[in-house]
């Protein structure tokens, strides 16, 4: 594969890409949110169990490229059992990270999407999830859209 | 690889691509390290050297507003593009040049009939007939027009195979029916309707016409007059001319009493604080400045096709599909989304396990540019279940050799995600 394009689709991607965690509906959620990217037509609805400002349980299901099931599959994953305000930081900082404005510090493995910068067609597709996110902590219940 | 047949086999001696290719300064270029495979020709076609030289000719000697100078400028200006005006009549075998509409595009022209009927020929208990596989622009005004005027929107079927159901169709045109709206082509089916006998059947109810030629309108000769339709319209940047031009033609007794659209300069009669009165046909539905040198290049896109040997072309895109279909067909897991008997050049697909936007950007990296999404025909989508396909689309100045990269582009693709 191309050097630039094995920079996006790293092999962790893939990975996620194909065997997405954190996958389908839970049985019990507090928070439900649908999102939508007029773009290309992909939707993902988050379920999220939110308690005493702690993220318990995150899952997402939906339909996407490689980029946006693989954003939601690590999101999932690192922000659970996270504090929202834990989130919340997280958020910002991949939004940097992914849009290339600033430097996001270090992000774990996250760094991983740092390829999308180079994409611009792309950024949405790894922020669909994590917009959909912030909205649910921000108490937001209309649906997520990337216009 | 599945590609491996030869495309000599299957050339068409006739016509010599490369010549043509020579015409098109966009084609020779790299992207990512190949050769540019530009197969996103139902989005927008590039454009020959005769075009981008027309409009440039028309900015560095002739640059003027039209239809208000009495001096030099102006009337060469004017004449140059009041010349269009009769080379699309002749075209597209109109009757008279003052029923050719100049507007920015497809949906430019379809929102002013939209708002013409809204305004006028629209009310509750009537009805408007369109199909499923619309592109939004033949969908949206619709919906805000009988939405404005109280009418029903109807749509008429499409079946498995992308064809529209015919049945439907006829069922769903009744007495009630004041206009049926239907494309020519499907931007993303590739479908080409049999609109002889859809424009008859809505004719025989007593229903207007309008052919949305968008797809259709660079891919085979279009006689407006034989077809019988009351309005066709197409856009200039899809027949190999600029963007931001398009036409509308219409027959003679409904542009007369269709209302007015965009008001403003250049439309009017006289206009006096208390009321104004409107300039006739065509002028009434071109307020403001035209796009002038987007016309001046749409009339040198439509010379520049009269000058190829345009029949033995179209032949050659159908090659070309039948050759990307025939071994897209052996790609294990492709599904072709539209595989109606009498297609367009266009192969629209997703691939199990791989996402379009994944295709796009992986085939991006070969140098082949295909468009990923919904197209602009979400009902298209959501009727077959996707939430968007891959689709190439070809042109006259494609190559085998192009569609054969792009298929071992695709199978690479596939073998990356599997």
């Amino acid at each position: 594969m191309n050097p630039d394009l094995r920079g996006l689709y790293q092999e962790m991607i893939l990975d996620h890409g194909r065997r997405p965690r954190h996958f389908g509906a839970p049985a019990q959620f507090t928070h439900k949110l649908d999102a939508f990217n007029p773009l290309c037509g992909d939707r993902l609805t988050l379920y999220a169990t939110i308690e005493n400002g702690e993220v318990k349980n995150a899952q997402f299901d939906g339909k996407g490229c490689a980029i946006s099931v693989a954003s939601a599959s690590m999101m999932c994953e690192e922000v659970e059992g996270k504090s929202c305000d834990h989130a919340e930081q997280l958020f910002h900082r991949f939004h940097q990270l992914v849009t290339g404005k600033q430097e996001a510090g270090d992000i774990g493995r996250l760094e991983v999407l740092a390829g999308v910068k180079d994409f611009p067609a792309r950024v949405k597709c790894a922020t669909l999830a994590w917009h959909t996110l912030e909205h649910m902590l921000k108490g937001d219940r209309e649906a997520v859209s990337t216009e | 690889m599945t590609a491996s047949v030869s495309a000599q086999t299957i050339s068409t001696p006739t016509v010599d691509i490369d010549a043509l290719r020579a015409q098109f300064p966009t084609l020779h270029q790299e992207v990512h390290g190949h050769p540019l495979v530009y197969l996103d020709n139902a989005a927008t076609t590039q454009k020959p050297r005769a075009v981008i030289d027309a409009i440039s000719h028309y900015y560095e000697h002739d640059n003027a507003n039209v239809h208000r100078g009495v001096h030099s400028l102006s009337e060469r200006a004017t004449q140059r593009m009041e010349n269009v005006r009769n080379t699309v009549q002749r075209f597209i075998n109109a009757p008279a040049p003052e029923q050719i509409i100049f507007t920015r595009g497809t949906t430019d022209s379809i929102n002013l009939i939209a708002h013409g009927f809204a305004r006028a020929f629209l009310k509750p208990g009537d009805e408007v007939l369109i199909t499923g596989m619309e592109h939004h622009a033949n969908i949206v005004p619709w919906q805000q027009a009988c939405e404005l005027s109280g009418a029903t929107l109807l749509h008429a079927a499409i079946l498995d195979n992308g064809e529209l159901d015919l049945d439907d169709f006829q069922r769903k045109l009744s007495s009630r029916t004041r206009i049926a709206a239907f494309t020519h082509v499907s931007n993303a089916l590739g479908t080409i309707n049999p609109i002889e006998k859809l424009i008859g059947w809505a004719r025989a109810v007593g229903a207007a016409v309008l052919i949305d030629g968008a797809q259709a309108i660079a891919h085979a000769p279009v006689d407006v007059q034989k077809l019988d339709c009351d309005f066709y319209v197409f856009s200039g940047h899809k027949l190999y001319g600029p963007t931001g031009t398009g036409v509308l033609y219409g027959k003679r007794e409904w542009l007369d009493k269709l209302p007015v659209y965009q008001t403003g300069g250049d439309m009017i009669r006289e206009v006096r604080l208390e009321g104004s009165t409107f300039a006739g046909i065509p002028h009434k539905f071109e307020a403001g400045t035209p796009h002038i040198a987007g016309i001046i290049g749409l009339g040198a896109a439509i010379d520049f096709l009269h000058a190829q040997p345009w029949a033995a072309l179209i032949e050659h895109e159908q090659q070309l599909l039948a050759h990307a279909t025939k071994l897209a067909r052996n790609i294990p897991g492709l599904q072709i989304i539209g595989e109606a008997a009498h297609k367009a050049c266009v192969l629209s697909f997703t691939l199990e396990n791989v996402h379009p936007h994944d295709i796009g950007t992986f085939l991006d990296f070969e140098g082949v540019a295909v468009r990923a999404g919904h197209h602009c025909a979400m009902p298209v989508m959501h009727r077959f279940d996707v939430p968007a396909t891959a689709r190439a689309s070809f042109a006259i100045y494609n190559t085998f050799d192009e569609v054969e990269k792009f298929i071992n582009a695709v199978e690479s693709v596939r073998k990356t995600f599997a």
